[in-house]
């Protein structure tokens, strides 16, 4: 059963429809990159599955399942996402372990003290950070805890939006390697919506540029490597994201 | 070495549990709060007041009420610090009084009108919709009536005296926090991590009580502090009318209604009670603003 | 090469905190000809303090200090704030990160960019109006007479940015300062914004100091790098050499970044520890 089914997905908001029959397949623990420009629509297909967009036809399938078009704590035991703004996804007035409690609270799960302690252990982050306020911590610190939080409840599917874009080249490598042992290690499937393709070189195995709410190109993540996208837009992309020189 | 040891565990960048946490926070704000000279002065006089209607019968030299018409309007002397009034009462001793009844309205209309006013803008904004058109709707024809002769009206309908006073006066001010909490709430309310615990499947209720209101309630504090003054002064203002505390409750409105009629040869009857109100005013305009330095949300998210 | 246009000597930005004085800018040295020359670090790492310390915008209660900050011969550490407003914009300009919050939201394009223009000089109406339009046209506006007419609400973040480079520009300064003028644009509008600045640049002859985080992108656009870190320049070499680059940091920021054809299981992380001690 595929993780992630999308078929002829449009998403609007109110009268301006934002994507057009997008179609998605990942399988399982798989990593897909949603790749494109601003305004692409590719953050909004995130939203549409997340439920954050609610205005949608066409299908989304989660593990077989359909999706509503609204939020249910049910659904978040399944798939969780991770935002672009390490600065604005936590609450400026709890402190790491009470965002971390909220979402066990929620889910009704026990032993709050020791899955804290894992997971925080398992984002790389010691014990002394469990009880700092977000603005005691880095941007690196805090997109680590992002983490923890959507991992916590043990999601099998992580919707990532920009994960690295707001964070330093340095730190970006870190959260990056993170990202990539988390998936080896729990077996997750990951949707990632990127602008950065060297980012998708290192992350994805499958990738489908956007342009203008359609899909005008899927690939391998192998294609990517060797420069072999075929639409115009796609390699247009490549060719302004290969480092000059250096 | 105990009190050093007690400051370092405070301000600990690694709190090890959930009550250490809480209390450095504590504790680094009332260090930033101490720094303002403004604010520590405004913090002294209403303490002054919150001891003086603590223990009024102790400080009082005289029986606010007993009348002694031997002693009409005398001016201030060392038997009666702030003088006498037209029924030879001590002016001190009333003031004194006096300021039991000014904290009893300004904690009413604060426990009555803001957490209303709070959840009612919280509401409105979170949900938006109809209910925001409903809720806000509301608030706007309460806004749109002048605050104290909305509360004339009420006072005339309910009947004067003390508590349809500060009935009214909690009607007339929660619209206007509303409005705050409503404004508050949609800064926060596309926030990613709202979204994030959406996400968790956190209900619309955990959400309004657990993130936007813990959001609100600091720049929501700051505000009330603030309006601290305009209360006490509405309350005087309706006590002045007549329409408030009723004789002989030494309310501070109604004694410089009373001393109007003697202004110009015994300044001292309406001067005395004006005195005080004015202090508090101040006191409390200047622990609001203190607060808002260090609560803020606005002001950066130091604390 | 003559005399530099900027020379820097032991420049210093200190801010207070708490627990005492924190130097920001830990006294760096540079010159800066008629060249373009690329200062890269990640934040905090005190680059945008050293690029608005050369036009005195470090707001109070920062202060700068340096052994010497030069200008074509003026000392602008000694200039008053009259003084140093005939610089900034006439002979030093700056182009900051987002065109959202340096436009003024209710003066059209054109008005803006004339504004910049008849604030340091005095030319006749029609001169202005077709000064306007070729500093329009010469970053890359297909129809400046509509462009013009604007308001900064109805143009792209890329023409915004545009729109904000003609107006540093029309007074024909001397240096142009960059911070970080494209991070908030998209990788194919960043290309052509660069390209504008950098075609500016060079046929005006003026000095560029580009001031990025992005390593890739500066080496490909200056011919001098110095790669920041916590208020210390780790590295001054030419672009060209940048993949030489001798201190660990530097090494370790090109490494840490994830090629296009990147076959690595792991990206390297830089190790602090190792020279953050001396």
């Amino acid at each position: 059963m595929t993780p992630i089914h999308i078929d002829n997905l449009d998403v609007s908001y109110g009268e301006t429809q934002i994507t057009h029959g997008v179609t998605i397949d990942v399988e399982e623990g798989g990593s897909f990159a949603l790749v494109g420009e601003s305004g692409s629509g590719k953050s909004t297909v995130l939203k549409a599955i997340a439920g954050l967009a609610p205005e949608w036809r066409g299908t989304i399938e989660i593990f077989g399942k359909p999706r509503s078009h609204g939020i249910d704590a049910g659904f978040a035991r399944t798939c969780q996402m991770v935002f672009q703004d390490p600065y604005g996804s936590l609450h400026p007035r709890k402190t790491v372990d009470a965002t971390l409690m909220e979402p066990l609270n929620i889910q009704g799960l026990s032993d709050h003290n020791e899955r804290i302690a894992a997971i925080l252990k398992d984002v790389g982050l010691d014990n002394r950070f469990r009880f700092r306020y977000p603005h005691q911590l880095s941007g690196g610190q805090r997109q680590r805890v992002a983490i923890a939080r959507a991992l916590i409840v043990e999601p099998k599917v992580l919707l990532l939006d920009e994960p690295t874009s707001a964070l330093d080249v340095s730190v970006q490598a870190e959260i990056l390697n993170l990202l990539k042992r988390l998936r080896r290690e729990r077996g997750l499937t990951y949707l990632m919506v990127t602008h950065n393709l060297p980012i998708v070189s290192f992350l994805c195995d499958r990738l489908a540029v956007m342009r203008g709410g359609r899909i005008v190109e899927t690939a391998d993540a192998e294609n990517l490597k060797k420069g072999h996208l075929q639409n115009e837009y796609s390699r247009e992309l490549l060719r302004l994201s290969a480092p000059p020189a250096v | 070495m105990a009190f050093t040891d007690m400051r370092n565990w405070l301000l600990d960048e690694s709190p090890a549990s959930r009550r250490q946490a809480r209390w450095g926070r504590i504790f680094r704000i009332s260090l930033a709060f101490r720094g303002n000279a403004l604010a520590m002065v405004g913090l002294v006089i209403v303490l002054a007041l919150i001891a003086m209607a603590a223990f009024a019968p102790w400080i009082a030299t005289h029986d606010p009420i007993a009348q002694d018409t031997y002693a009409r309007l005398r001016p201030p002397s060392a038997a009666n610090w702030m003088g006498t009034d037209e029924l030879g009462r001590d002016i001190w001793s009333r003031v004194v009084f006096g300021a039991r009844i000014t904290l009893a309205i300004v904690i009413l209309v604060a426990v009555l009108a803001a957490p209303a006013g709070l959840l009612i803008g919280a509401a409105a904004g979170y949900l938006g919709g109809w209910v925001d058109r409903v809720l806000m709707g509301i608030t706007d024809i309460f806004l749109s009536m002048p605050k104290l002769i909305l509360a004339l009206a009420l006072v005339a309908a309910l009947g004067p005296g003390i508590e349809n006073a500060i009935l009214a006066i909690a009607i007339t001010s929660w619209p206007s926090y509303a409005r705050i909490a409503r404004a508050e709430t949609l800064t926060f309310k596309n926030a990613d991590f709202i979204a994030a615990s959406r996400l968790q499947g956190a209900s619309s209720l955990r959400i309004v009580v657990g993130h936007i209101l813990p959001l609100c309630t600091s720049s929501m504090i700051v505000r009330v502090t603030l309006d601290m003054a305009g209360i006490i002064l509405t309350a005087a203002g309706l006590g002045f009318i007549g329409l408030g505390a009723q004789p002989p409750l030494p309310e501070w409105g109604a004694m410089i209604a009373r001393g109007r009629t003697f202004i110009l040869d015994q300044w001292w009857v309406a001067t005395m009670p004006g005195f005080a109100i004015i202090t508090v005013s101040l006191g409390f305009c200047f622990l609001g603003d203190g607060l808002r330095d260090v609560l803020d949300p606005k002001s950066g998210e130091k604390h | 090469m003559s005399a530099p246009l900027l020379a820097v000597e032991g420049l210093k930005v200190t801010f207070p905190s708490p627990s005492g004085p924190v130097d920001v800018v830990k006294g760096i040295s540079f010159e800066l000809g008629r060249e373009r020359l690329g200062i890269v670090g990640e934040s905090g790492s005190g680059k945008s303090m050293t690029g608005r310390s050369i036009l005195g915008l470090v707001r109070a209660p920062g202060k700068v200090s340096a052994t010497r900050l030069e200008f074509d011969g003026i000392d602008l550490l000694k200039q008053g704030e009259k003084a140093m407003r005939k610089i900034r914009g006439a002979r030093i300009s700056m182009v900051m990160q987002d065109p959202k919050f340096s436009l003024n939201p209710v003066m059209t394009v054109g008005e803006q960019i004339a504004e910049a223009l008849v604030a340091h000089k005095r030319l006749p109406r029609r001169e202005i109006a077709a000064r306007v339009r070729a500093m329009l046209e010469a970053v890359r506006i297909n129809d400046p007479d509509r462009v013009a007419g604007l308001y900064p609400h109805e143009i792209s973040g890329g023409m915004g940015q545009r729109v904000m480079i003609a107006m540093m520009l029309i007074p024909e300064p001397d240096i142009l300062i960059a911070d970080e003028p494209t991070s908030a644009l998209d990788v194919s509008v960043q290309a052509q914004v660069l390209d504008i600045i950098d075609d500016l640049v060079r046929n005006k002859g003026m000095g560029l100091i580009l001031i990025s985080h992005d390593l890739n992108l500066v080496a490909h656009y200056c011919d001098r790098v110095l790669v920041m870190n916590s208020g210390r320049v780790v590295e001054d070499c030419a672009a060209s050499e940048l993949k030489n680059a001798q201190h660990p940091y530097t090494r370790g920021l090109l490494a840490a970044q994830p090629r296009l054809d990147e076959t690595r299981d792991e990206l390297p992380v830089i190790d602090r520890t190792i020279w953050s001690a001396a």
